[in-house]
């Protein structure tokens, strides 16, 4: 697909398109890396449920195609930034099962030793540049990982995720041009779930399709359907090669949805969105897509995919379990790096 | 990495604070290759106050790089690339620019270490001027150091002089920690001693800019230079003040300080930034708490009132204290006793 740099065009998200250079070994390794993340996120929501972990947990059930089609199409030494909604890019970008627990658990064994909780798991070794609290501050932050790419000469790109709401903030707005101005190599990565928060897009913009907004610095945009990872990896592949070539940043925008509410797991105060709507996005569930076409066209027989869920069961449990034998962190290191050296 | 440090260096002419500032600049940016500078204007304009003159023609676009005017974008630039082992200096001009970027400041760049568990650090220094004295009204002449000094993770440094303009903003960019450098704007034409070579003062030790034996005046920033003329102008009274410049004000060498109250037994704070939660509380509170036993009189502070930074000059004059305030209050604290 060519990428586009107007504002006026609005066409649908794409729906399932060819395989094209996405061949079978990429349908199973998209399929393996969204089974990865609805397996540790639905655990993680009976834990929360069963009062096993304090603070707040943001699950990404639903919008899995976005993740497992994006960090496809990376290596380990690309650079992302996430969001407080980071479980599946962390899980997508190869971070363990067991130091992510650990961390959900608060334990010192977390992937950072208790202090940072859901919203901001990290692995450096993977490109993980954390999850982040603030909406819309990974931006500028990814901004600046692929500065120090250029600037090493290093071929690396840095992708930033954000949802349609971050895209209201001031640091997403400064980052984008920033980015196109200094040509550097940042793929822009927009969830769109319809959602910010409890408020519906219609309430907080009035765009219909949020990469409109690349347009205005000069930086061209895609819309894919955030439910299919195939499509979501070939606009990926595109837009971070040509990043790569050195050709600048670019906007994807993946209309997809969350299964669970914006936070937690339990019914809410005050519905926000029908049954119906969830219904309907629930017949498009990601994983679903992926493994009715594999199985269509013989890419993955039951068996295999199956093994796949299986497999995964296995390693959570053995994480979980692992997570629930680790300490807490030692208060006497309370001030342990607050500061470097 | 160059090793000499401050008691190895020798102060051979005379420079300017910006000149002394940009030359420690250059030589950290020679020094270290992961050097870069980033801000409004900071590359072919040489910054407003003329503090990156001349770099551009030296380190070339590559280090010195002009960016839009987004302090949001500029500061996680800077996280961003100090997190990917780079070692950034981003100019925000006007400390009051600071609103527009603190998020990136005190959420990302503060936390980011402790918040990972530790896995990276974040060299990051961010240069502003800060201060009032020039009619650049509120908006542009505030110290807001007790803001960035409240939060965990962030350093903070206060040069009084071109001597220390330069050495400090040296040992801003060789830390490992975010390390904001708080330049003042009256300063930065005043002249001092400053040696050639490069060299470091360290970060959270402070200096006894004189001996005395009846007050300590612990004075930050410009109000390092009131406070010496000051004791000169009590000297001629009988009085011999001692002047503490903290240099850092996070991390506070309070130990100094101590040891200065148990000698001179009385203590006066004095910043340019209204008094009202200002470090001079900060100051007084630790001073009360460790060495409440050696205190003839109560800790006075003295700073601006709790106002905007007026434009008038005659009311700007009135609003910054000076020399006559701070030995106004010497004398104030020795009739105390």
């Amino acid at each position: 697909m060519a990428p586009r740099a107007s504002t006026t065009s609005k066409k649908s998200p794409q729906v399932s398109p060819p395989l094209g250079p996405v061949g079978p070994k990429a349908v199973k390794d998209l399929h393996e890396r969204m089974v990865r993340i609805r397996l540790f996120e639905t655990e993680a929501g009976k834990l929360m449920e069963a009062g096993k972990l304090p603070g707040f947990l943001h699950l990404y059930v639903g919008q899995e195609a976005v993740a497992a089609g994006v960090m496809a199409a990376l290596r380990d030494d690309d650079q992302i930034t996430s969001t407080h909604r980071g479980h599946g890019h962390a899980v997508a970008k190869g971070v363990g099962f067991r130091e992510m627990y650990a961390e959900l658990y608060g334990r010192v064994t977390g992937a950072c030793l208790g202090r940072g909780g859901s919203m901001h798991i990290n692995d450096l070794k993977r490109g993980m540049l954390g999850a982040n609290g603030i909406v819309g501050a990974g931006v500028p932050i990814a901004v600046g990982a692929a500065f120090a790419a250029r600037y090493k000469g290093e071929d690396s790109v840095a992708v930033t995720f954000f949802g349609d709401g971050a895209t209201n903030i001031g640091a997403w707005h400064e980052g984008a041009n920033m980015a196109a101005i200094l040509g550097l190599p940042v793929v822009f990565v927009c969830e769109n779930n319809g959602y910010a928060e409890f408020t519906p897009q219609s309430g907080h913009m009035l765009l219909t399709d949020v990469a409109d907004r690349a347009a205005a610095y000069g930086m061209p945009s895609v819309v894919v359907d955030g439910m299919d990872a195939v499509a979501v990896h070939q606009a990926a592949t595109e837009a971070v090669e040509r990043a790569r070539r050195g050709e600048g940043p670019m906007m994807i925008e993946a209309k997809t949805y969350r299964f669970f509410d914006h936070q937690g797991v339990k019914g809410l105060r005050h519905p926000y969105r029908s049954d119906e709507e969830v219904a309907e996005w629930k017949t498009r569930d990601p994983i679903d897509l992926i493994e009715t076409r594999a199985l269509a066209d013989g890419t993955a027989t039951r068996a295999e995919l199956d093994d796949v869920w299986q497999r995964t069961r296995d390693e959570i449990a053995d994480a979980i379990a692992y997570a629930e034998a680790s300490p807490p962190p030692d208060p006497a290191d309370l001030l342990l790096n607050v500061y470097s050296g | 990495m160059t090793t000499t440090t401050e008691a190895q260096a020798v102060a051979t002419r005379k420079l300017t604070y910006v000149k002394a500032f940009n030359e420690g600049l250059a030589q950290a940016m020679r020094e270290d290759e992961n050097v870069f500078v980033a801000g409004e204007d900071v590359a072919g304009y040489g910054g407003v106050f003329r503090m990156f003159d001349n770099l551009l023609d030296e380190f070339g676009p590559r280090r010195m790089i002009d960016t839009p005017i987004s302090e949001a974008a500029l500061v996680g630039l800077g996280v961003g690339a100090a997190a990917r082992g780079l070692r950034p200096v981003v100019d925000l001009m006007f400390m009051d620019f600071i609103g527009v970027c603190l998020d990136q400041i005190v959420n990302q760049a503060a936390k980011m270490k402790y918040m990972f568990g530790g896995g990276l650090s974040v060299p990051l220094t961010i240069t502003t001027a800060s201060g009032a004295g020039l009619g650049a009204a509120a908006q542009h002449s505030q110290s807001l150091e007790a803001w960035l000094a409240h939060v965990p993770g962030l350093k903070v440094v206060m040069p009084s002089d071109a001597y220390t303009a330069k050495g400090l903003t040296v040992s801003a960019i060789r830390d490992d920690n975010p390390v904001v450098v708080m330049l003042n704007k009256v300063l930065l034409g005043s002249s001092g001693e400053v040696p050639e070579e490069i060299y470091g003062i360290p970060l959270g030790r402070a200096h006894t800019a004189r001996q005395g034996s009846d007050v300590t005046v612990i004075a930050l920033g410009r109000m390092v230079g009131e406070a010496l003329a000051a004791a000169q102008e009590l000297a001629a009274e009988g009085v011999e003040i001692e002047v503490i410049d903290p240099r850092t004000v996070q991390p506070l060498d309070t130990e100094t300080m101590f040891a200065s109250v148990r000698r001179t037994n009385r203590v006066l704070v004095v910043h340019e930034a209204v008094t009202f939660g200002g470090l001079g509380a900060e100051i007084a509170a630790q001073i009360q708490d460790a060495v409440f036993d050696y205190l003839d009189a109560p800790v006075l502070r003295i700073g601006a009132p709790f106002s905007p930074v007026p434009f008038s000059p005659v009311l700007e004059k009135a609003y910054v204290p000076d020399r006559a305030r701070i030995a106004q209050g010497c004398r104030r604290l020795l009739e105390r006793s």
